[in-house]
This record gives C-alpha cells, sequence and structure tokens, in this order.
C-alpha cells in the first residue's frame, strides 16, 4: 500500500516538477514515469544497500530510460533524465545543511553538506555510466571525431 | 540554449555540429554557464556572447536540438533555420503562471509524502510549496536579485507551515518545510556542477556550484531566521 502511494506521489511530483523547468507537454508522462521508476528503484533498495549504491543504481536506471526515451521520440536525453533524477536529487539534505550552518551547529552541518556532495556525485556517476554504455552500444562513428577536435 | 539550462558541453557540441553543417570548419567554442566565445572557422574573428539570465526551459532546449538536428541533415536551410531560431528566442512559450504555481504546489505535496511524513503532511505541503513557489515568483519580478527573493520565499514557508503545524493541521514540521522547498532548492543545479566537473569542464562546474551553494545558503537562512524568532 505504502509502495503503491509512493508510486503514484513520485509520479505526480516529477511530471509537475518539469512544468516548472517548462518541458514540452508531450513528454510530461514520460518525464513522470522515468521519475517514477527510480524513485521505486531507490525506495526498493535503500532498506538494504547504503543510499549512495541505491541512488547510483536509481540514476542508472533514469539514464537508460531517458536514453531509450530520447531515442523514440527524438527529444534531448536531459528532459527525461532531470525529470528522473529530480526525486532523488538531495535538495532536502542541501537545505537541512545549511540550516544546521546557520544554526551555528557545524558537526551536523558539515556531515549532511558532505553528504549532499557525495550523493550528487553519485547521480552524476549513474548518470555518466548509462551514458557511457549508450555510446558503446551505438557507437556513432559521427561523434568521434568531433570529440576529438574540440580537444 | 545556455540560458535554458542545457549542460555546457551541449552547447558546445551544438554550435559546432551547426558550424560543421555548414562548412565552417575547424571552428571552436568556449562555453562557461556566464559567456560563451565561439569562432566559426579558421579565418573568421571569434564572437563573444554574454549570458546574463539563467533559467530551466527544456522546451527551448529540445526546439533548439530538433533544429540543429535538421540543419546538420540537410533537411533545412540556412535561413530557415536562422528564423526558426529567432523565433525560438523571442517567443515565450511557458506555461502560464497559474499552472506552474498549481505544478509547484502539487509536487511540494507529493514530496512531503516521499519523504516519508504521514497522509495529514500532504495538505500542507501543497499549501506551502503553493505560497512558497508564487512569493518567489512574484518577487523575483519585482527586484531582480534571485537570492533575495529565495530568501522571502522561504521564510513565508516556514511561517506558514509554523503555523499550520501550531493549529494542528500537519504533524512533522520538518518534513513539510523540506517537502515544500523542494521547488526552490537548487538540487539540479548542485547535480550539473558535478557533471560539468567530471565532463572536464572545470570553470563552469565550480561556477554552477558556486550559484547552488549561494541559493541553498539564501533558502537555508530564510528557515533559520524563522527558527530562531520562534
Amino acid at each position: 500500500m505504502t509502495l503503491i502511494l509512493q508510486l503514484i506521489t513520485s509520479f505526480f511530483a516529477s511530471a509537475a516538477f518539469v512544468v516548472i523547468f517548462n518541458a514540452p507537454r508531450r513528454t510530461l508522462l514520460q518525464c513522470g514515469l522515468s521519475g517514477m521508476l527510480g524513485w521505486a528503484a531507490y525506495y526498493l533498495l535503500t532498506p538494504r544497500i547504503d543510499t549512495i549504491f541505491a541512488t547510483v543504481t536509481a540514476t542508472f536506471i533514469v539514464g537508460v530510460i531517458s536514453q531509450f526515451f530520447a531515442r523514440i521520440y527524438k527529444k534531448p536525453v536531459i528532459i527525461f533524465s532531470v525529470a528522473g533524477i529530480i526525486p532523488l536529487v538531495p535538495g532536502g539534505l542541501a537545505y537541512d545543511a545549511m540550516r544546521r550552518f546557520v544554526e551555528n551547529n557545524y558537526y551536523a552541518a558539515i556531515q549532511l553538506a558532505t553528504q549532499a556532495f557525495l550523493i550528487s556525485g553519485s547521480i552524476a556517476i549513474g548518470l555518466v555510466i548509462s551514458e557511457v554504455l549508450n555510446q558503446l552500444i551505438r557507437k556513432i562513428p559521427v561523434r568521434v571525431p568531433n570529440k576529438l577536435r574540440s580537444k | 540554449m545556455l540560458q535554458s539550462g542545457a549542460e555546457t558541453y551541449r552547447v558546445e557540441d551544438t554550435m559546432i555540429r551547426i558550424a560543421d553543417a555548414l562548412n565552417l570548419t575547424p571552428s571552436q567554442s568556449y562555453v562557461t554557464p556566464t559567456g560563451i566565445i565561439f569562432q566559426c572557422g579558421e579565418k573568421q574573428q571569434a564572437k563573444l556572447i554574454r549570458v546574463q539570465d539563467r533559467t530551466t526551459d527544456l522546451q527551448k532546449v529540445s526546439r533548439v536540438n530538433d533544429i540543429s538536428r535538421k540543419l546538420c541533415s540537410h533537411a533545412l536551410s540556412v535561413d530557415d533555420a536562422y528564423k526558426l531560431l529567432t523565433e525560438v528566442d523571442t517567443v515565450n512559450r511557458a506555461y502560464p503562471v497559474w499552472v506552474q504555481i498549481a505544478a509547484a504546489a502539487l509536487s511540494s505535496g507529493c514530496f512531503t509524502y516521499m519523504f516519508k511524513a504521514g497522509l495529514s503532511d500532504f495538505i500542507p505541503g501543497v499549501l506551502c510549496g503553493g505560497l512558497g513557489f508564487s512569493a518567489f515568483i512574484l518577487l523575483h519580478r519585482w527586484v531582480k536579485v534571485r537570492f533575495f527573493a529565495e530568501f522571502v520565499a522561504s521564510l513565508l514557508i516556514g511561517l506558514l507551515a509554523f503555523l499550520l503545524v501550531s493549529i494542528g493541521v500537519g504533524s512533522q514540521l520538518d518534513k513539510i518545510i523540506i517537502g515544500s522547498v523542494m521547488p526552490l532548492v537548487p538540487g539540479l543545479l548542485i547535480t550539473n556542477a558535478v557533471r560539468d566537473l567530471m565532463a572536464g569542464h572545470l570553470v563552469s562546474g565550480l561556477s554552477r556550484g558556486a550559484e547552488a551553494f549561494l541559493t541553498a545558503f539564501a533558502i537555508g537562512a530564510g528557515v533559520a531566521v524563522l527558527f530562531t524568532i520562534f
């Protein structure tokens, strides 16, 4: 029951959040879906394994899904991946850390800030892993010379 | 495109692709969150563009992407592409403000529930999130200083949450506040900053990180002021 409610709320949270970011109207459903799946993975994994690892796995799933959607709907990947990682993003932690700082509680603040930083790092890692995997699978020959030249 | 919150490497990539499609090789681009330096072709002069305001507008990113894709596959002529690009820049296709506020309110409520607060905290989350986001939009229009708007918005959120809890509508003050500041909080900025850093764009990563830090500071300070009063 709780799981179903969590799924519903995460779907609406992600879909509504991308409205603030002005996502195209036709992609709202898919955005909600990717947010929901990412949060589901995170929610099911957190009691069993470490938060950081759960975040990496969840973002990896989000990344794969958004690459998939991006290919189907011919939209940039960022639309779907942003929606997917919104529930996972350590906004609450960043806020909490800042509140502790302002309240002169530095020990707790540093701990929370480090945690927020690590989690956002793991989100980035999850996305990068899925991107690398995608490129390895596709192996577009056009992309390689482009990358070399820009360096 | 950069103004709309795309990653810097995507902006660089897109510009180089467009230039390639127009046979202007080799072109160089250097993008940071606050400015673009671009040289198309070896003989041309480099151009500098200052980026003033940064928001997130995925629709614009997506449409520019479409145009550049078509241009690269030669389905679109240069003049048409230019016309379309200026249209993307000038025509505002944002959702109406009330839809945005409603969306922020809804997502705040959902976040409040997702962070393991009870169902009874859903309604206070919706109220606080809606109030906070509308305050943010209003203030951001009125005074152009973004951090001030964030500060006051989070102060209002804290105030309303405190009032609601003290009259017994919600139960967990902390969860309500965290849920309703989510639309303001720079979680996405932090993640983008780390991604930029990992892609080797050190300047963009650090400046995005600084922006995220300031935003988080404004929000945390807003709520903390309230806690010191009560």
